[in-house]
């Protein structure tokens, strides 16, 4: 399903700090996780996952570290900070009210 | 890096998806590798569910997303990285043959050298501000330019033969400032203070070619580099003279007076290392940012055309001849130079294959005004040399006069035949490029001819 730009940048945020509230973990199984999570229904095209995770760097809310991947390469991992706690925190109480607001007005247009 | 035969082709292709990821300028080194780690996770994964290895890239690529949306997100990310990139350019390092590294330290040295080199003539007994102006004006261009010279010699890697010939310019610029008995503060004294750079310059470009002066596109390159030092100069004298100002203020505070600490040691330090550091900075930077010169061009070409045109169309309302002083005659050489920087800095930016267009009938407008004003100036000039005689200062502007408006006609002439389609710009390019070395071998005339023609006046 395509869910439009601002729709995935929007939840682009809150959808990645969960992620990584569950553990440490790098972009590609970041990626893997979302597909995963929305049956496939959330595509994002890969690459435009590192700025955000590079925005969120910046912020304070993930922390980054070099460490080797099973491979031998060089992989970045990231973790969530106590700041990406209470941001994610926050975030999830936004996204209640947006969700709760639909529901509302959706379960209503079904009752009538 | 490997040679391509012995890879497997998929590292080819990712070999090539690297390198046009690091032309972007968003994106850094590190990013980069972090991309590449996640692309080869893809590629593994496609590969387990069975996919051909050139199948798989093209689908993991393509997952990855179109690289100038990708590079767009990580400018937006990453907007000082826009900006970055100045002091340092490590791309470039791994393909050139000498490190950054080392070429920091070639410079620092060479810095370190030429502000020193200012202070040894203080060991003999000469002290700047002491009575010996004099002999520190003259040879002001011989502490740095051999020093930049050979920055240039080892950065080209120019063979040690031609190395020694460069040396005899500089050699012979020692020997004409200091063998004559110059009287303090006399005229020729000040000449040749004044044309001693200018005729050395051109050893620096022959050094700066790689010692191929005739050869390609290099002494255009040169005229540039000159175009951006000055710039560049300008700048670091500026941040010089802040420094200086916060010296003298927080030495004052304290009741102490650093006026010596200034004048002897900052601003002539200064002044000769800023020359090295200036010249580096140029040629790091080079293909990095746009070249100010060229702007600075743009933005007064039309501005001088306006203020010539506007003299001369007062000159012909109100009958006002041109009162000839002393220093009209150095000013109006002022205004040719001008205009040939003007012309000549326009010619390096221009794609010489482009069609004329209204910039070029502008600078057409400009040169023949400058002509006009300094036909004017000429004929009063030579009135008043047939009244009061020669001098040496006289004959210095008037050589440089004439010098500049064969350049400038014969400039308007290609122009003219530019505009008309009849000629190529090249054509122009040529000729401004050829014409250098003409303002070298003046200013050398100058050096050593005048002070004996003259009598050391």
């Amino acid at each position: 399903m395509d869910l439009g730009k601002d729709l995935v940048a929007a939840s682009a945020t809150p959808l990645v700090l969960a992620i990584l509230a569950e553990g440490t973990s790098y972009g590609y199984a970041i990626i893997k996780r979302v597909t995963e999570l929305s049956g496939g229904h959330l595509q994002w095209t890969d690459g435009m996952l590192y700025p955000v995770l590079h925005r969120l760097e910046r912020q304070g809310y993930v922390a980054a570290k070099w460490g080797a991947a099973e491979n031998g390469r060089r992989r970045k991992y990231y973790r969530i900070t106590k700041e990406g706690r209470a941001q994610l925190a926050a975030q999830r109480q936004r996204w209640q009210v947006v969700d709760d607001t639909l529901r509302g007005i959706w379960m209503r247009a079904c009752t009538t | 890096m490997m040679p391509p035969a012995d890879r497997p082709p998929i590292e080819e292709q990712i070999a090539q998806w690297r390198a046009y990821l690091r032309r972007r300028r968003a994106i850094h080194g590190p990013d980069v590798e972090e991309l590449e780690g996640h692309l080869r996770d893809q590629l593994g994964v496609l590969a387990e569910a069975g996919l051909a290895e050139d199948e798989a890239f093209l689908v993991a690529v393509k997952r990855m997303g179109s690289l100038d949306a990708l590079s767009r997100e990580f400018a937006r990310e990453h907007s000082e990285r826009l900006w970055k990139q100045l002091v340092t350019a490590p791309e470039a390092a791994d393909e050139s043959g000498k490190s950054t590294r080392s070429e920091t330290l070639v410079v620092l040295g060479l810095a370190v050298a030429a502000a020193l080199a200012i202070k040894v003539p203080a060991l003999f007994g000469l002290q700047l501000g002491g009575g010996d102006e004099g002999f520190y004006a003259r040879n002001a261009s011989l502490f740095v330019l051999p020093l930049l010279t050979a920055y240039f010699a080892w950065k080209r890697g120019l063979h040690a033969v031609s190395g020694l010939w460069l040396a005899v310019p500089f050699a012979a610029g020692a020997i004409f400032a200091n063998l004559f008995p110059f009287r303090a503060g006399s005229d020729t004294e000040a000449l040749t203070a004044l044309h001693l750079p200018i005729a050395l310059w051109l050893a620096v470009g022959v050094a700066y070619v790689g010692g191929r002066w005739f050869a390609g596109g290099g002494r255009m390159d040169f005229v540039r580099f000159s175009g951006e030092l000055v710039i560049y100069y300008v700048l670091i004298a500026l941040g010089g003279g802040v420094l200086t100002g916060f010296t003298m203020m927080m030495f004052k505070a304290i009741k102490l007076d650093a006026g010596w600490l200034a004048q002897g040691w900052l601003i002539p330090c200064g002044a000769m290392g800023a020359v090295i550091v200036g010249s580096w900075l140029v040629e790091a930077k080079q293909s990095v940012i746009e070249n100010m010169a060229p702007v600075l061009t743009r933005l007064f070409t039309p501005l001088f055309t306006a203020v010539l045109l506007v003299f001369l169309a007062t000159m012909a309302w109100t009958g006002r001849p041109i009162d000839v002083e002393r220093e009209v005659l150095i000013a109006f050489d002022l205004l040719l130079v001008m205009v040939v920087g003007l012309v000549l800095y326009a010619a390096s930016a221009r794609d010489p294959e482009a069609p004329p267009d209204f910039f070029d009938g502008l600078q057409l407008l400009l040169v023949v005004c400058a002509l006009v004003v300094d036909a004017l100036a000429l004929a009063a000039i030579a009135a008043r040399i047939s009244e009061f005689g020669f001098t040496p200062n006289r004959v210095a502007a008037l050589g440089e006069n004439l010098i500049l408006l064969v350049n400038l006609a014969w400039s308007a002439w290609l122009y003219a035949r530019f505009l008309r389609a009849r000629g190529s710009f090249a054509a122009l390019e040529r000729w401004q490029i050829a014409y250098l070395p003409v303002y070298a071998v003046w200013a050398a005339f100058v050096v050593v001819a005048f002070p004996l023609v003259f009598g050391y006046r």
